[in-house]
């Protein structure tokens, strides 16, 4: 590997790690909100949210679908190489 | 046939570890199946390791019993593998080799970190090890008719062998096997529950002499004037009182009579009489005892006259049935006031009593998010099984199971088991107390998946990081996946009527049973896999630090590569063994509940160190060790101190100098702040020596 591929290849990591520190951060957020919910406003978590369920049911459901979507779009980022680097 | 099936399982387990023994005469073998696992048989394995018995069992049973509050495991348990994906995984693999002290010591090279890496693992590997161990026992009592005992030795000498010879190979094995059914088995439980939907009229048949089909509670009027309350039933007299006092408002919000009856019996000669109780032929035989109950004559036919406990029902006034053992200070056993005969057990709780009216008498087979909406509504009432214990004047132990009511619409939102609201006179510093106890286990769940060691050594058997990062999308979406499953198999339990007063765990097995012996014999030999899988991955990393990371340290020299593979075999063998004593010993301890203080022992101890070191610059070798060592003492030191184990060790738990269980919130910034500390100090001085 010459210098110009392993100096993209560590840009590469370091972006990949960045993306990665950035999803974390934000899916810490949208947990920390549920946490919050169900800590101090348990009752709004009963009332009705979409399709019939209550918000914590609905919540609950998409923060584990949230995750696996999370999991899905930081593999086909981290498919993609970036410019000019093999991406291992 | 749950035996037949049971066997399968062991002998399958048991050929792939001796076929795969071969492979395992390596270090890179033995230790991490030479890293060449294809990554969706590791993405698979990762759940069949993760998915322990708390999971599977725990979660489906505390979501019967407590409704929603069960799910917020399955939240958390999920929501940590977040950060695993992100931060963790591909560091690790590109940093170590084979255990995650040496992606730690790559940097830094100094043996103490290894050594208190070493250490961390080994700990919270036996925090873990307990309560699959105890869960190992809890099932096969009932499943396989043996003693708590057997069950858990069985299950230790299967793991021993297992892990001993295949090492990191048959684990894998073991795990990806465990992952693919536990993931198959619940999806054709989850379309069985949902295509009998919801029928409050009708529970399941009672099928076969052995099991414990459900019961449905009659209620019977009283007639009350002051203090003074008869109730309409043969010959009934009230001998006894409990009644239950909240408190904080100090009223007396539970009461239960104890109501002396007649109930009709057929004498069968030599002092024997059966009678019907509770649907079930019991026979009373006058030659072994008559404590607690009599045998009455009246105008020419037989009675047996015993004693029962029943609760009050203020709103209706009348009173309504319970189920309830009492140990009599001679030591005899009376089930529902009956003596303790094979025929007469406790029986299977909790239904769904009502639904909303259009829906009429069923709902029929239902999708996905009507069943959670029919569960949810205002006017569905949950009967769900509560128990209170108490001793009577006479000294006699009774513990009362009774079905409380709930609402579809509190059921299936956060409160019954974590109580977060403020009750009605409760101090505000306990509500504080119980949102922060709950607060803690939630961070514990989030911070904890990611540092438990039987996850951190699965990142090795790949053979490289994009591996590593594609194997933990898989486990994301299983687990995912499982997770969202088993809400429907915890309401379906209570649907079906399949609880057992006793404990949560059977839960998920009982509500296969209703389905029939097939299910019934495949979730048992599951059940047994899932614990075969979790505790194999945690001896497989308890093996690892020691051999690995604390004996070259602390003998201060290289070891060849036999001696290490040998020293693994050795650990694996002695780490079992403690496993199946401990096992034993806590045999009365609630599996999930101890599941969430491994996850915050994890958390402590192991996670400080590994986001520092990758995303802080400045942290030291000597911030690492203490962090780690900082991290294993409190959060050790805070759950010896909690009010749980005040009450383990016979005290008022209020007392406890811990005032909450969780000690996640405290002792993770603890660690953190060290770890910060620490390396401050530590770099400063490293930095003048240079200048100097």
């Amino acid at each position: 590997m010459d210098e110009h591929a392993s100096a993209s290849h560590d840009a590469y990591e370091r972006r990949k790690m960045i993306l990665g520190v950035r999803m974390t951060l934000i899916y810490s957020l949208i947990y920390t909100g549920f946490v919050v919910l169900s800590v101090f406003r348990p009752a709004f978590m009963g009332a009705r949210a979409v399709f019939g369920l209550n918000l914590a049911s609905a919540y609950g459901l998409g923060l584990i679908i949230i995750a696996v979507g999370f999991a899905l779009v930081y593999n086909h980022w981290c498919r993609i190489p970036a410019s000019g680097s093999s991406s291992e | 046939m749950a035996i037949l099936v049971f066997v399968v399982f062991v002998l399958f387990v048991l050929a792939v570890s001796a076929r795969q023994s071969r492979k395992a005469r390596t270090v890179g073998g033995y230790f991490v199946a030479n890293s060449s696992v294809h990554w969706g048989v590791n993405g698979i394995a990762f759940a069949g390791g993760y998915l322990s018995v708390a999971s599977f069992l725990g979660i489906c049973g505390l979501i019967a019993f407590y409704g929603y509050d069960g799910f917020l495991y399955s939240i958390g348990f999920l929501a940590g593998w977040i950060v695993a994906l992100f931060v963790i995984a591909e560091p690790m693999k590109r940093m170590g080799t084979f255990t995650f002290s040496d992606a730690l010591n790559k940097q830094y090279s100094r043996p103490g970190i290894q050594l208190a890496a070493g250490l961390s693992v080994l700990v919270v590997s036996l925090f873990y090890l307990v309560p699959q161990m105890v869960g190992a026992g809890v099932l096969v009592e009932p499943l396989l008719g043996i003693p708590h005992f057997w069950g858990v030795i069985l299950v230790g000498g299967v793991v021993i062998i297992l892990v001993a010879s295949g090492g990191m190979t048959s684990t894998t094995y073991v795990q990806f096997f465990n992952g693919g059914l536990l993931l198959t088995f619940a999806a054709v439980l989850t379309v069985a529950v949902l295509i009998r939907g919801i029928s409050p009229g009708d529970l399941p048949a009672e099928e076969g002499a052995e099991d414990l089909p459900s019961y449905r509670f009659s209620q019977v009027d009283a007639d009350i004037s002051g203090d003074r309350i008869v109730p309409d039933l043969p010959g009934a007299e009230v001998t006894g009182r409990h009644g239950i006092t909240d408190r904080y408002t100090g009223r007396e919000d539970l009461v239960f009579y104890r109501i002396s009856h007649l109930i009709p019996a057929v004498p069968q000669g030599d002092g024997r009489f059966t009678a019907q109780l509770k649907g079930r032929r019991v026979v009373f035989d006058t030659a072994a005892h008559t404590e607690g109950w009599t045998v009455e004559e009246v105008d020419g036919s037989s009675y047996i006259r015993l004693e029962q406990w029943w609760r009050f029902d203020a709103d209706n006034r009348d009173l309504v049935e319970t189920q309830h053992t009492s140990e009599l200070p001679s030591g005899t056993t009376l089930i529902n006031g009956a003596p303790d005969t094979g025929d007469n057990r406790l029986r299977q709780m909790g239904s769904v009593s009502a639904i909303p009216d259009e829906y009429g008498e069923s709902t029929g087979p239902v999708g996905p998010l009507r069943f959670l909406s029919v569960f949810s509504r205002d006017e569905t009432v949950v009967q769900r099984p509560k128990q209170v214990s108490f001793t009577t004047d006479a000294s006699a132990d009774v513990t009362i199971h009774y079905q409380e009511a709930v609402a579809g619409s509190m059921f299936m939102r956060p409160g019954l088991m974590f109580p977060l609201e403020a009750g009605e006179g409760e101090p505000a510093f306990r509500t504080l107390l119980n949102r922060l106890n709950f607060i803690s286990l939630m961070l514990a769940l989030f911070l904890g998946t990611s540092a438990l060691p039987h996850i951190l050594i699965r990142y090795y058997t790949v053979p490289n990081a994009e591996a590593a990062r594609k194997s933990t999308i898989v486990a994301i979406s299983g687990i995912g996946l499982f997770y969202i499953l088993t809400m429907f198999l915890g309401l379906g339990a209570v649907a079906a009527g399949a609880l057992n007063p006793e404990t949560d765990n059977m839960s998920a097995p009982l509500l296969a049973r209703s389905f029939g012996e097939v299910l019934f014999a495949m979730i048992s030999g599951i059940a047994f896999t899932t614990v075969l899988a979790t505790v194999s991955g945690l001896i497989m990393a308890a093996s690892g630090a020691v051999a690995h990371d604390l004996m070259a340290n602390l003998a201060k020299r290289q070891f060849s590569d036999t001696a290490k593979v040998l020293t693994g075999r050795i650990v694996a063998v002695v780490v079992g063994l403690i496993g199946i004593v401990l096992g034993i010993s806590f045999r009365d301890m609630n599996v999930s509940f101890l599941v969430g203080w491994a996850f915050a022992v994890a958390a402590s101890a192991n996670l400080p160190s590994l986001l520092c070191m990758l995303f802080w610059k400045r942290t030291t070798a000597s911030g690492i060790i203490a962090s780690i060592l900082v991290g294993i003492i409190a959060s050790v030191g805070l759950i010896l101190l909690s009010p749980d184990m005040w009450q383990r060790y016979g005290f008022d738990p209020a007392a406890a100098p811990m005032p909450i269980n969780q000690p996640g919130i405290v002792s993770i910034p603890l660690s953190f702040a060290v770890l910060f500390a620490v390396s401050l100090a530590t770099g400063k001085n490293r930095r003048q020596r240079e200048a100097d």
